[in-house]
């Protein structure tokens, strides 16, 4: 399916613009509104009343949105390509809570404390928990399945969640966020987490924008993409390591949080095609402004209090997971 | 879970249907005892967890306090907390184990329990909302958890069916609905005045924490009622594993049997989960636990839910005593069910099982 190039830019415009509108709206919309002027006040530097005060935590917030949301959208992208499943996604397969049990682990019985460090961790443990969820997916006839690897997913999450239960409890000091651990938010987002995670966020998607070509023939499938010259074990691994060192570093600053790389590429799909040269910018776009939406959302729904974005996320993401199952092919019974 | 097909083969001397018969006596007998040693356990381990805690009371002493006696410091220790939080374990381990065992027999896939398909998450939802928000009373609270776990049972089964329910889909969209009813869970404690970790835990993986005779007697009540109907249906839940057709034709009403299974055990479900909360995997694990000790065969419904008493009784102790912070039963029963959760995954790819 070709679509016209004006018209993709068009498309990526208009969810330029989208996301540009919800980031004010981020920074606006809180237990307390705030108006623009309020906002200028605040970005020249004044710190005074409490609006201004309401601005400088808001904003850090919003980076905080849109990056992690980037990440996990691209992340998204790029796991269902390499794994040329629709159910593909960070959350799904279980990657982001293994990387926030090695997170959890390191804290608690190797005294993990710098930021820097905990975000190595938090990749290491997204790839290994990559790994394993691969490999017991695409055991036994037919290879990963998109059903098989996806139930392999929520199986490994299902355990890891119940280990991070196990870890946490006892320590008093963080056992109050055990929620955090299990349910991501980006309530406590400052520019110091910001600035930490940057690089690696510049890193991941570095690395996925060059193996966009490289997903692209392997779409085609293994054998015709080898076919058409590409090295097929290296373009999968290299794609698969961006996406990775994304949603990990994500999720040791926000904690796990789900659905947002499976309904984000869907919906890109749907609007410029199946191109990844155009497929990964955009869906950063929109996961962006998917995520940066969900958490206004959370700040709306319980006024005054928050609901953490993980949980409006699988609200949004759990009924499209459904519907993809439903179109699936199964054997029955 | 196979059925007597797979019966030993005759040998040379005797006929068909006498091995047939004796395999039949052999299995009868190895479940009987099987149910007679789930019994010994479970008595012994209650009786463990009543004399055994931060202080000991021999064997007298806690017989004294249940024969109504007052027995200084015992009375108190025994009669108020350790008595029923013990008796509510059994309690809700029987249900468990009961209901899980209906399901996975009836939908004839391990994974089809009512933990991991969403049922459980449904009338935890559904109790956590009518106990933290709107402060209801255990009455209103077990309706509340029984009528939303029955309407996550439809849901999930209207949604997988597609020309049929296919098992993999049907535990997909049940994990699907599951993740949902979780975050709805959260939603709500996170609504609650003050988080308070001990009730988070209790209705996101289950705790016996603070159990107290108001919460053992609807649990007791269903059990009273709906055990019996569901052993009563034993005999065809396992004629249906044999396919609709066939079970038709061996005079089993089929769509009643399956509604009247499916009301009773999400019955159960949702009565010990407005109770204790929806205590991980242990629903899931009593099945195939019992399948492996009581042999081919033989129906699981009482083993299993033996097994499930068992399970949540052993885990509440050990959660409360073997480490240096006291788990809920629900954090113990999860890091032991779920390394078994994949393995179960591992084996039926390898095998290109039922899945």
């Amino acid at each position: 399916m070709r679509r016209p190039k004006r018209l993709r830019a068009v498309w990526l415009l208009a969810s330029l613009g989208v996301l540009a509108l919800l980031m004010l709206a981020s920074i606006t919309i809180g237990s307390r509104d705030v108006g623009l002027d309020d906002i200028l006040a605040a970005l020249g530097g004044s710190a005074d009343g409490f609006s201004e005060a309401a601005v400088t935590k808001r904003i850090p917030r919003t980076v905080l949105a849109v990056i992690a949301g980037a990440a996990l959208g691209m992340s998204g992208a790029v796991m269902q390509g390499v794994t040329r499943n629709p159910l593909a996604d960070p959350g799904i397969l279980g990657v982001n809570i293994g990387a926030s049990l090695a997170v959890v682990v390191g804290i608690a019985y190797f005294g993990l404390s710098a930021a820097s460090t905990t975000i190595w961790v938090a990749i290491a443990g997204a790839g290994v928990t990559a790994l394993f969820v691969y490999t017991v997916g695409s055991l036994g006839r037919g290879g990963a399945t998109p059903l098989k690897l996806a139930l392999a997913g929520a199986a490994t999450s299902a355990a890891l969640a119940s280990f991070i239960s196990a870890v946490v409890l006892p320590l008093n000091n963080i056992a109050g966020s055990v929620r955090s651990w299990q349910i991501g938010g980006v309530g406590g987002g400052s520019f110091d987490s910001v600035q930490q995670v940057l690089p690696f966020l510049v890193a991941g998607f570095a690395v996925c924008a060059l193996s966009a070509r490289g997903l692209n023939s392997l779409a085609l499938g293994d054998e015709l993409a080898a076919g058409l010259g590409e090295r097929v074990a290296i373009a999968r691994g290299s794609a698969a390591l961006g996406a990775v060192v994304l949603c990990g570093a994500v999720t040791a600053v926000t904690g796990p949080i789900a659905f947002v790389g499976l309904v984000v590429p869907h919906a890109c799909r749907l609007l410029i095609g199946i191109d990844h040269r155009w497929l990964l910018p955009f869906s950063a776009v929109l996961g962006a402004a998917l995520l940066t939406g969900a958490d206004i959302v959370g700040r709306i729904a319980a006024r005054p209090g928050e609901v953490d974005v993980g949980i409006i996320t699988a609200l949004i993401g759990a009924p499209f997971f459904i519907y993809i199952v439903r179109r699936q092919k199964v054997r029955a019974l | 879970m196979s059925t007597e097909i797979l019966a030993d083969k005759p040998r040379s001397q005797t006929t068909t249907a006498d091995a047939v018969a004796r395999g039949r006596v052999q299995r009868a007998a190895r479940r009987r005892t099987v149910v007679i040693v789930l019994a010994v356990l479970i008595v012994l381990v209650f009786a463990l967890s009543l004399m055994v805690g931060r202080t000991f009371y021999p064997p007298a002493d806690v017989i004294g306090v249940i024969l109504g006696r007052d027995v200084s410091g015992a009375t108190f220790t025994v009669g108020r907390l350790r008595l029923p939080r013990a008796v509510l374990a059994v309690l809700v381990g029987l249900c468990f184990g009961l209901g899980g065992v209906t399901f996975q027999t009836m939908l004839r896939n391990p994974l089809a329990s009512p933990d991991i398909i969403g049922i459980s998450s449904g009338a935890s939802a559904a109790a956590a909302f009518a106990i933290v928000t709107l402060s209801l009373g255990a009455a209103q609270v077990s309706i509340f958890a029984i009528v939303s776990g029955l309407v996550v049972a439809l849901l999930v089964y209207a949604l997988s069916y597609k020309g049929g329910v296919a098992g993999t889909r049907l535990i997909l969209i049940g994990i699907g609905i599951a993740a949902m009813l979780d975050s709805l869970t959260n939603y709500v404690l996170s609504q609650a005045a003050e988080w308070d970790l001990q009730e988070a835990m209790r209705w996101l993986t289950g705790s016996l924490n603070g159990s107290n005779w108001s919460q053992v007697l609807p649990v007791l009540a269903a059990l009273a009622v709906l055990a019996p109907v569901l052993i009563g249906q034993s005999r065809n839940l396992t004629l249906t594993q044999l396919g609709d057709d066939t079970a038709a034709a061996l005079g089993v009403r089929v769509e009643r049997t399956r509604l009247v299974v499916i009301v009773t055990a999400v019955g159960l479900i949702a009565f010990a989960t407005a109770a204790a909360g929806p205590i991980a995997f242990v629903a899931f694990l009593s099945g195939p636990i019992a399948a492996r000790i009581v042999g081919p065969g033989a129906s699981l419904l009482v083993p299993s839910a033996l097994v499930g008493a068992l399970l949540v009784l052993v885990a509440d102790f050990t959660g409360q005593f073997a480490f240096g912070t006291r788990y809920p039963v629900g954090v113990i029963t999860g890091v032991l069910g779920a390394p078994y959760l994949i393995y179960l995954i591992v084996r039926s790819n390898r095998s290109g099982g039922s899945l």
